[in-house]
């Protein structure tokens, strides 16, 4: 028998991520333009400085280099006490200058990390180291066109100058779905922190990945024969216990990929990826360096332009910015500043109010739903966050998405609901009328007060609810005595009863509480 | 309004002129505007003449007269600008032909304030293209010629300014000043030229030649003249954020205060090798001013010999980073139309910033700067001031050094270290030399600008040299 010997090569995908956030600064960069460019006419929001005509300089906008900051101490970074810009030197039509103002080697922050979920083990968090963040300015837009029969370039430079974090990741990742959740946690981040809208559709987030894969050797299938032979030629490199042999070297290669416009394509893309070069690789060949672009209609990605190993962009330090000098102590006060994060803010909802795992996750997504729930709770101390917890997720989503709206957008105030929650549990409306009432409020904003009476719900009181289970009990002898002898479905009669008379303001559970009190008072 | 009244003018003088009716803004104009177009067949100072815009500028301010109303204290004055200024509406092209047809749709900081001020732009003003020269030669537009003799330079990169002021077509005349490109033509053409101090006068508006070099700056006749125009132009501005916080001075107070108890060095580098006449006109000029009452030290400025290696490493540098914009896309013509001398900058600075080439090059060169300024600050400790050569030659004939660039840089010498130190430095004239006007420079520490006017002062009034005039 001959036994067939396979060698099994796998790989272990390097991921990095460079993401590029545009702030939302109510300024650009350099220049007092409108940094709100979406949606305008081309070539409307710009200046000479935007523009890059002659004799035009720029000036630094303090708010995007506060934002930056921010970012940095949001992400653990050691933020740079004295920091500077550099020229980074290319020709494009898109670069007005003919250069960008970037940073090159004192970028505003280095070294943090952030932490996401692991993708296998539920509740176990992967730390992702973060290299640097660093600001620049956008360039124009380039659209291809034809014009008069010619087909023509049009640049817009609306977005010319326009705030830029670059965060650039590590190559920590090891797979697209732990990519997708660096990107889709950063992104989170960036919208607690508030400097930016994060939107992928919209560009105001745009990821780069840079994959590349290296080598994992599997041992040969267990063969008696082979083992003895191996014993004799071991080396003392080899250790024959372990079960996998990683070159832990970065690859020597990389490759880039532009054009992904929302995190399903860039996991696809990277899954894309990761098959195209394992395919190069098992031949034997190394794949080349360079800049691919996803092609979402055909699923796949194309070269763009080899990507050199090293550009020259003859970077110096920018001679029309002086350097930023910030003291600790200025520092110390932005770390202050800093609204509670995410991580932090998903513990609270766990150990304080006791969430479960998934309704904190939903509650903490977003920091304004956050905040509301920690808003309302604070005015509905004695109820139980789990319920102000359901009718968040619940009925508020399904409310909002009717209006699509998201909470901010609303006039919604957190103790008006606390309110209303506080007037279902006294019984006062009934859970379908408190339904409606909260779309009123979400509507208007008013008060759940104001709106029953604009909206003439009955309330019933407690006396009057008495009174009439006491009626209904008396006038139903039958159903009492069923009702002892263990015929408990009996009460959604006596229900029904109750709720006729009522005319349906009762809340159905506080009924039934009653009735069986009722009950077991007078027998 | 004859030609030889023109001559005779200064803005103090002029001004007074207006402020008591005796002439008219509009009349006055209207003369210098007739020499301008007359003199500049024979010059070529100018690129443009504003006709229109001057007598419009000039109206207006004889109806604030008319109305009593206070004058600005340049108002009515005519004044010549370098080509390198943006001026809203007025054609700029830096006597490039990549400019020729470009109009500013904004004003410098510097021409807002002009213009606030009501002086009236007589036109724009030849230049070497991009600034990029020390004799006017490398003029896309044709080189202009000294007023002095027309057969040699006015000096450069601001020859037009000098020129147009040496031959009396407008009172005052703006320039820059990255290397030398104010001082060496004020010294070719008998003219006060200061260099301020870096950050003192806002760039904002003007093309950008070496960001961490130019100064701007402008041309008299007198000293006092230009004290009143620093007035001007001077002080912080929020669109430059290399100009300084520091206030300005009000330049024409205590002018005449004379050198008395002041300390003048003279660096022994400047005069080593420095030509035999040059020399003796400058130590004359020293001697004046001791004969005033001034101390006359020997200093020493152990760096100088660097300067232009280090100028003509850093200025080419950041010459080819800021002459990136110019594509032809969104205004102006494209690269083809750089000449030879833009070229040879732009090559030259790509390469010093290129990798592996960046920390031989660019990054020494700003060590060495470091070190050329810490000379004069510590010379400055010792001194109050420095009196040095501003040329080493007398002005030369044309084609005598455009066809060696070196040598053309080497123009350069005794300029350039003030625009590496980042100080002030006022040229005025010190004499003549077989009929050819000679400067000296004064330069003095940060800010000092306004003891360099107590020194010019004090000298000019015992000379008068500004009463000498070409013959024209």
């Amino acid at each position: 028998m001959v036994r067939v010997q396979a060698k099994t090569m796998n790989y272990e995908p390097v991921i990095g991520l460079e993401v590029h956030i545009e702030l939302g600064t109510h300024s650009k960069m350099f220049c007092a333009c409108s940094a709100n460019y979406f949606g305008a006419k081309p070539n409307t929001h710009t200046c000479p400085i935007c523009l890059g005509l002659p004799g035009a300089m720029p000036k630094a906008n303090r708010v995007a280099i506060e934002y930056a900051q921010k970012l940095g101490l949001a992400l653990s970074c050691q933020v740079q006490l004295s920091s500077k810009f550099d020229r980074k030197n290319y020709f494009y039509p898109d670069l007005v200058k003919g250069f960008q103002i970037s940073q090159y080697d004192l970028p505003f922050s280095q070294k943090g990390f952030l932490l996401i979920s692991e993708v296998s083990l539920v509740g176990k968090m992967k730390k992702i180291d973060i290299t640097r963040a660093h600001l620049e300015e956008d360039t124009g837009k380039l659209t291809h066109a034809t014009v008069n029969g010619k087909r023509v370039t049009l640049i817009d430079f609306n977005r010319s100058g326009v705030p830029l974090l670059e965060v650039v990741s590590e190559p920590d990742m090891t797979s697209a779905e732990e990519a997708k959740a660096y990107a889709q946690k950063l992104q989170q981040i960036v919208r607690y922190l508030e400097i930016s809208d994060a939107d992928m559709e919209k560009g105001s987030m745009r990821i780069e990945p840079n994959i590349s894969l290296r080598p994992i050797r599997h041992p040969e299938p267990f063969d008696e024969t082979q083992d003895k032979l191996r014993e004799g030629s071991k080396t003392k490199d080899q250790d024959s216990s372990s079960t996998t042999q990683n070159d832990r070297q970065l690859p020597n290669y990389k490759v880039e990929l532009k054009n992904i416009n929302s995190f399903k394509f860039a996991e696809k893309a990277i899954e894309y990826e990761i098959k195209r070069q394992s395919e190069i690789l098992d031949q034997g060949e190394t794949p080349v360096q360079e800049t691919r672009g996803w092609n979402e209609a055909k699923s796949l990605t194309f070269s763009q332009r080899t990507k050199e190993l090293a550009h020259d962009y003859r970077y110096f330090p920018e001679p029309d910015l002086p350097p930023f000098v910030a003291n600790s102590a200025q520092i110390s006060k932005l770390k202050r500043s800093l609204p509670e994060l995410p991580d932090a803010k998903l513990a609270k909802f766990k150990s304080k109010y006791k969430l479960s795992d998934y309704d904190a996750g939903i509650l903490t997504y977003e920091r304004n739903l956050a905040d509301f729930f920690q808003e309302a709770y604070k005015a509905y101390p004695k109820g139980q966050p789990k319920r102000l917890a359901n009718w968040l997720i619940g009925e508020l989503a399904h409310q909002l998405n009717e209006e699509g709206k998201t909470v901010k957008e609303t006039s919604l105030l957190p103790a008006s609901l606390a309110e209303l929650l506080y007037m279902m549990d006294q019984g006062k409306i009934t859970a379908v009328v408190g339904k409606e009432i909260f779309a009123q409020m979400i509507k208007t904003g008013k008060a759940p007060r104001s709106l029953i009476k604009d909206l003439k719900v009955k309330i019933i009181s407690q006396d009057e609810l008495a009174k009439i289970v006491g009626a209904v009990l008396r006038e139903n002898p039958q159903a009492i005595a069923d009702y002892q002898k263990g015929k408990s479905q009996i009460l959604d009669f006596l229900i029904g009863q109750v709720q006729r008379q009522t005319k349906g303001t009762a809340d159905p559970n506080l009924v039934r509480t009653k009735i069986i009190e009722k009950i077991a008072k007078d027998n | 309004m004859n030609d030889l009244n023109l001559a005779e003018l200064t803005i103090k003088k002029a001004s007074q002129l207006l402020a008591t009716k005796q002439v008219k803004a509009k009349e006055l104009t209207a003369a210098f505007l007739k020499r301008a177009h007359h003199l500049n067949k024979k010059l070529n100072c100018y690129i443009t003449i504003c006709d229109e815009i001057a007598i419009n500028q000039a109206e207006k301010v004889d109806q604030l007269i008319a109305d009593n109303q206070k004058l600005p204290p340049l108002a009515g004055i005519p004044i010549a600008i370098k080509d390198l200024f943006s001026t809203r509406g007025i054609k700029t092209t830096a006597a490039s032909k990549v400019l020729e047809n470009y109009i500013p749709v904004y004003d410098a900081t510097v021409v807002d304030r002009l213009r606030g001020s009501n002086t009236i732009f007589i036109g724009k003003t030849n230049q070497d293209a991009w600034a990029h020269g020390s004799s006017g030669e490398n003029s896309d537009f044709g080189p202009t010629k000294n007023p002095y003799d027309p057969g040699r330079v006015p000096g450069g990169s601001s020859s037009g300014s000098a020129a147009a002021l040496a031959a009396s077509t407008c009172l005052v005349a703006t320039g820059t000043d990255t290397g030398g490109s104010i001082r060496l033509p004020a010294a070719f053409c008998n003219l006060v030229g200061l260099k301020p101090t870096y950050g003192r006068v806002s760039r904002y508006g003007i093309i950008a030649m070496a960001s961490s070099l130019d100064s701007i700056g402008h041309f008299t006749k007198t000293v006092y003249d230009n004290a009143l125009v620093l007035n001007v132009t001077a002080g912080q501005d929020d669109f430059d954020s290399t100009t300084s916080s520091h206030r300005p001075n009000d330049y024409t107070k205590d002018i005449d205060r004379g050198v008395g108890g002041l300390k003048i060095g003279l660096p022994s580098q400047y005069y080593e090798k420095l030509d035999e006449k040059i020399k003796k006109t400058i130590m004359g000029a020293a001697k004046k001013l001791e004969n005033l009452g001034a101390k006359i030290v020997d200093v020493s400025l152990p760096h100088t010999e660097y300067g232009v290696a280090t100028y003509y490493i850093i200025q080419p540098s950041e010459v080819s980073s800021n002459l990136a914009r110019y594509d032809g896309i969104r205004f102006g013509y494209d690269r083809s139309k750089f000449q030879a001398e833009a070229k040879r900058r732009i090559i030259l600075g790509t390469y010093t910033l290129s990798a592996g080439y960046y920390d031989a090059y660019y990054l020494k060169a700003m060590k060495v700067k470091r070190l050329i300024r810490q000379d004069f600050v510590k010379a400055f400790t010792k001194v109050d001031a420095l009196i040095c050569p501003v040329a080493p030659t007398l002005p030369f004939k044309f084609a005598e050094k455009v066809n060696d660039p070196l040598a053309m840089y080497l123009s350069d010498i005794y300029t350039v270290n003030a625009n590496l130190a980042g100080v002030p430095s006022l040229a005025l004239p010190c004499g003549f030399v077989l009929g050819l006007p000679v400067g000296m420079q004064i330069i003095g520490s940060d800010f000092s600008e306004k003891l360099l006017y107590r020194v010019g002062y004090a000298y000019e009034q015992e000379t008068k040299w500004y009463e000498c005039k070409p013959k024209l």
